[in-house]
């Protein structure tokens, strides 16, 4: 059985396309080949800055023959009809198989397809892949018509087998396939022919060229990390960069070189950023100070000075960068020392937000006032609150952040501490933006809670009063990372929000229950993260208190641990026949049985066990829900199962006395409120 | 005219002389700057208008470009108001543009073997003049030296076939070539030459001059006036009828082009002097795109604009 060997070679591919490219190369000719008939027993991509190389194994050297049968006219059919047929069919007449079918005979043709060489298909198959590539921006050049991510120059593809190996004939435009590549652009730039996967990849290894760019990651990482152990430093993991400079270089060299003297002040994140943003360049970290001291560059290229020159020049470039680094930060200083954070912040009545919504200045007083709201029911002091929600903004409007967006939050906290704000005050401006994502973690201290919490709940119905709600992909104001945040933190932090009121009283404007509803469906995603079915949810956000998230999250983890037993399954199951039975006998009496079941009318044991259950039962139950026990209140249920299954199974509730009939409805209204405290059982899907 | 390629370069203008004679060893015809104010070499027409139709080129320039907005009154290091950008522009692309452009560093000293030579995706695109293309910035060693594009769109016409666009920013380059630190340190000219004169010698003062008068004295009445004129002018241009007096049929439309890249200008101009607001911005930019596009389409419809099959037809 053949392998197969492609390699695309073109001019440099954008890093953050490769790894996507790579794998849409082995989908778009795997599943070519396969539905062409071709199966193989495996498939490797690879990618560098300027070549897709697909490698696959044990391929059939030809797909198998196919037989297709066609039903012709009867035997006894006009000579037309069968002349018709055989020029459709294309075969001729003595070829035709005269079978027996239900109104009599008819032909059939039995037309067999001989199978196709490997080549022939892994031609058309490739050439229709590069012609209809995925590329998120692709483009034209010279005068040609075809389109590839950057100027396509070579195509290499070869079928080999033991006895040797062969190049697939197949030309895309003016370019023909050959079984020739190149290596490393500087360092072993003259091209050569391989013979198949093993002679190419060493062939480029030995080219300079690594193949694959997982390896050239933990090349890069094992460099580094050993290049700044030796000097008692560490590298800042780094994994988006890593990957993009593994994306960049065919021949990783790290080398690495001192920050100036004169930026070693500067605060961490701004050096890391400007080092990362600007020059792709990591940070290394002195773990006894904390400082970035110095900064690791991954050179393309072994140049004989051992690349002495190449890290002259980047430290010439970081330093002409820091500069204007430290222009900003000393600029910025000197406005908060003149001025302070509000100082700073003053500008941002000249900024708009969104152009119904006013400007940042007026957002960042909604947002004081709300935090003062809030402050008291999370033991925080309001004129602090107040204080920081006012600052916690001001930093938009630095030099900072002005030139590195992402650094907002952080600018501010370093701003406030040299104005020798609170320490909390300080940290809450970095704080109040958390949690940015599912994986950042919710801020510790109360007062950053209170300012993010009102940060993000006037956001939300600022822009549910305007009627700007996320749809479908599109949610510019990323309103579902803040719903999420605000869910996040009620539930990492316990707290009980009557969410409700506070959306009124943030904007009254906005539709609460609608913005409500939106923070239910987030939740309900957020849980079935976390392995709680959503009718689970839905049973628990009946009722009054679905504001309250922090409840609703902790019933629904005990209904949905008490379902997991035979008791609450069986729970369930009796909750649902009372509910049936009630519903149907309320519908065709047009009463409610809501009266209250007298024991005295009990009939025999069975039923007085019922009475007996509950009333033990129901103090229980209500004690337990309203401390929020409500794994308690649920084992409290649970343990109805048995009572209660015997009332079913032993007695007939409709009964032909109309007093025992109507008592024991009314014993099933019982059973129902009592087991439907904790959720609406009836919204459980089984 | 110029010293061999393996000798580094002493000056300023050593740098340009190499690129020049570079490029007309490639084949280019080096074109002279053109004579109206610009934000960049993309502006001139050997680049805007002859990357339309499907007549073949190849051009190299200099041109002098100003950004009203950059200027720092000659203090900042590298930022200037009128600096200068090495232009090429070759089509069809040819295959080997890579190739050609290491060439060109290698012509100016720069060995490809003892730096490190990138290609960083980087997609152009010119709101301006309603053109783009990808490409790369490229890189030596961290640095940003030219810009290097394989143009897709102009004035909204498609390019066929398609340019190969190479920039370099010319001071940046040269200062890292030439080791200097401040741009007014520069040698401009032969360092040992009997009258030795420094970039600051030939720039200081202007810079000072113009971040004066773009910043604070430009009057802006007049520069809005101007505005309003250019637009019409180029308007007035396109309409006018196609034969002349005489009965000539002359499209005009370098000469509407011209009144397009002084509107453009005049934007600059403006927004240095900061009456421009963020949401006027984008209206001014859609004004100018307006130009420019019926700029390129009138010169599609003359003979050096024509694509490749109406050539072939006539």
């Amino acid at each position: 059985m053949p392998d197969l060997l492609i390699e695309l070679f073109s001019e440099e591919i954008p890093a953050r396309m490769q790894k996507r490219a790579a794998q849409d190369l082995k989908k778009l000719v795997t599943d070519g080949l396969v539905e062409a008939g071709l199966t193989y027993s495996a498939a490797g991509v690879f990618s560098t800055p300027r070549r897709l190389t697909l490698s696959i194994e044990g391929l059939l050297a030809q797909s198998p023959p196919q037989k297709e049968e066609r039903k012709g006219p009867k035997t006894d059919a006009p000579q037309a009809a069968i002349d018709g047929f055989l020029r459709a069919a294309g075969v001729n007449i003595d070829e035709l198989e005269p079978r027996d079918d239900k109104k009599g005979q008819v032909y059939f043709a039995v037309v067999s397809k001989p199978g196709r060489p490997a080549a022939a298909i892994v031609a058309e198959v490739l050439e229709g892949a590069i012609r209809t590539f995925p590329w998120p921006k692709s483009m034209r050049w010279g005068a040609g018509i075809l389109r590839w991510v950057r100027p396509l120059h070579r195509i290499l593809c070869l079928l080999c087998d033991e006895g040797g190996s062969e190049i697939v004939p197949l030309s895309v435009d003016h370019i023909t396939a050959s079984n020739i590549t190149e290596g490393h652009r500087f360092l072993a730039p003259t091209p050569f022919s391989v013979k198949g996967f093993d002679d190419y990849s060493q062939k480029l290894a030995r080219a300079f060229v690594v193949l694959d760019p997982e390896t050239r990651a933990q090349s890069i990482w094992h460099d580094a990390t050993t290049q700044a152990f030796a000097l008692g430093l560490e590298v800042v993991e780094d994994a988006g960069l890593l990957a993009e400079v593994a994306g960049l270089v065919e021949w990783p060299v790290v080398l690495m070189g001192e920050i100036g003297i004169d930026f070693l002040a500067l605060p961490a994140e701004v050096l890391q950023t400007s080092m990362r943003e600007h020059q792709k360049f990591f940070s290394v970290k002195n773990p006894k100070t904390g400082r970035i001291e110095r900064f690791i560059t991954v050179a393309n290229n072994a140049p004989q000075d051992g690349g002495t020159l190449i890290l002259k020049g980047n430290q010439k470039v970081l330093s002409a960068r820091l500069s204007d680094a430290k222009f900003f930060w000393e600029n910025d200083l000197r406005r908060i020392q003149a001025n302070g954070l509000e100082g700073m912040g003053a500008g941002l009545s000249a900024v708009t937000f969104h152009n119904k919504l006013g400007s940042q200045a007026e957002r960042v007083a909604r947002i004081a006032t709300l935090a003062a709201h809030l402050a008291p029911m999370m033991y925080v002091d309001p004129e602090r609150a107040i204080l920081a929600a006012k600052v916690a903004k001001a930093d938009l409007q630095s030099a900072m952040v002005g030139e590195f967006p992402e650094l907002q939050g952080t600018m501010g906290s370093y701003y406030a501490r040299v104005q020798n704000l609170p320490p909390e005050v300080a940290q809450c401006c970095k704080d109040h933006y958390a949690p940015l994502g599912p994986q950042d973690a919710v801020p510790d201290d109360a007062l950053a809670l209170v300012v993010g919490l009102a940060d993000k709940i006037d956001t939300l119905t600022s822009f549910w009063a305007i009627g700007e709600k996320p749809t479908g992909s599109k949610d510019p104001f990323a309103l579902r990372r803040a719903t999420l945040g605000i869910i996040r933190i009620i539930l990492t932090k316990d707290l009980h929000l009557n969410l409700r009121g506070l959306f009124t009283h943030a904007n009254t404007l906005a539709n609460a229950d609608d913005l409500l509803s939106f923070f239910h469906d987030r939740l309900k995603v957020y849980l079935r993260d976390q392995g709680i079915r959503h009718d689970i949810i839905d049973a628990c956000l009946v009722g009054v208190g679905n504001d309250d998230l922090l409840q609703v999250t902790r019933r629904a983890q005990a209904l949905a641990a008490g379902l997991q037993t035979d008791d609450g399954e069986n729970l369930r199951q009796a909750f649902l026949r009372a509910n049936n039975i009630l519903a149907q006998a309320e519908a065709k009496d047009g009463v409610e049985y809501s009266y209250g079941a007298d024991p005295k009318f009990a009939e025999n044991d069975i039923e007085r066990a019922v009475f007996t259950a509950l009333d033990h039962a129901e103090p229980l139950i209500a004690k337990a829900i309203h401390s929020q026990d409500f794994i308690s209140s649920m084992a409290y249920m649970a343990a109805l199962r048995e009572p209660l299954d015997a009332f079913f199974t032993g007695l007939q509730i409709n009964s032909d006395n109309a007093i025992i009939r109507r008592n024991r409805l009314n014993l099933l209204h019982r059973i129902r409120s009592t087991c439907g405290q904790l959720a609406d059982l009836s919204k459980v899907v089984g | 005219m110029s010293a061999s390629p393996t000798t580094a370069p002493r000056s300023f203008q050593d740098i340009i002389l190499r690129l020049m004679a570079y490029w007309a060893q490639q084949g280019c015809a080096i074109l002279q700057p053109y004579d109206m104010e610009v934000g960049a070499g993309t502006f001139h027409p050997a680049t805007t208008l002859r990357a339309l139709g499907g007549s073949p080129w190849a051009a190299a320039y200099v041109q002098p470009s100003r950004r009203p907005t950059d200027g720092r009154y000659g203090e900042n290091p590298n930022r200037l108001q009128h600096y200068y950008q090495y232009q090429v522009l070759i089509k069809p692309s040819p295959s080997n543009l890579q190739a050609l452009y290491l060439g060109s560093l290698a012509a100016i000293g720069i060995d490809a073997t003892l730096h490190d030579i990138r290609f960083v995706e980087d997609d152009w695109e010119s709101p301006t003049l309603g053109a783009w293309g990808l490409g790369w910035e490229i890189w030596c060693d961290g640095m940003e030296v030219s810009q290097f594009t394989y143009f897709q769109q102009v004035g909204g016409h498609d390019c066929r076939p398609v340019s190969g666009e190479l920039t370099y920013g010319l001071e940046r380059l040269a200062m890292y070539i030439l080791g200097v630190d401040h741009v007014m340190d520069m040698p401009f000219n032969d360092p040992s030459a009997p009258i030795a004169l420094t970039y600051g010698d030939v720039f200081l003062q202007t810079e000072q001059e113009y971040s004066r008068w773009n910043f604070d004295q430009a009057n802006t009445q007049m520069l809005l006036q101007h505005f309003l004129d250019a637009e019409a002018e180029c308007d007035r241009i396109l309409t006018a009828p196609l034969l002349d007096g005489a009965g000539r049929a002359i499209v005009m439309a370098h000469p509407a082009y011209d009144q397009c890249i002084k509107a453009s200008h005049l934007f600059n101009l403006l927004d240095a002097r900061g009456v421009i607001s963020v949401t006027e911005r984008q209206a001014y930019i859609g004004r100018v795109r307006a130009l420019a596009k019926r700029c390129a389409d009138a010169f599609v419809s003359t003979s050096a604009g024509r694509s490749a099959d109406e050539a072939g037809a006539l």
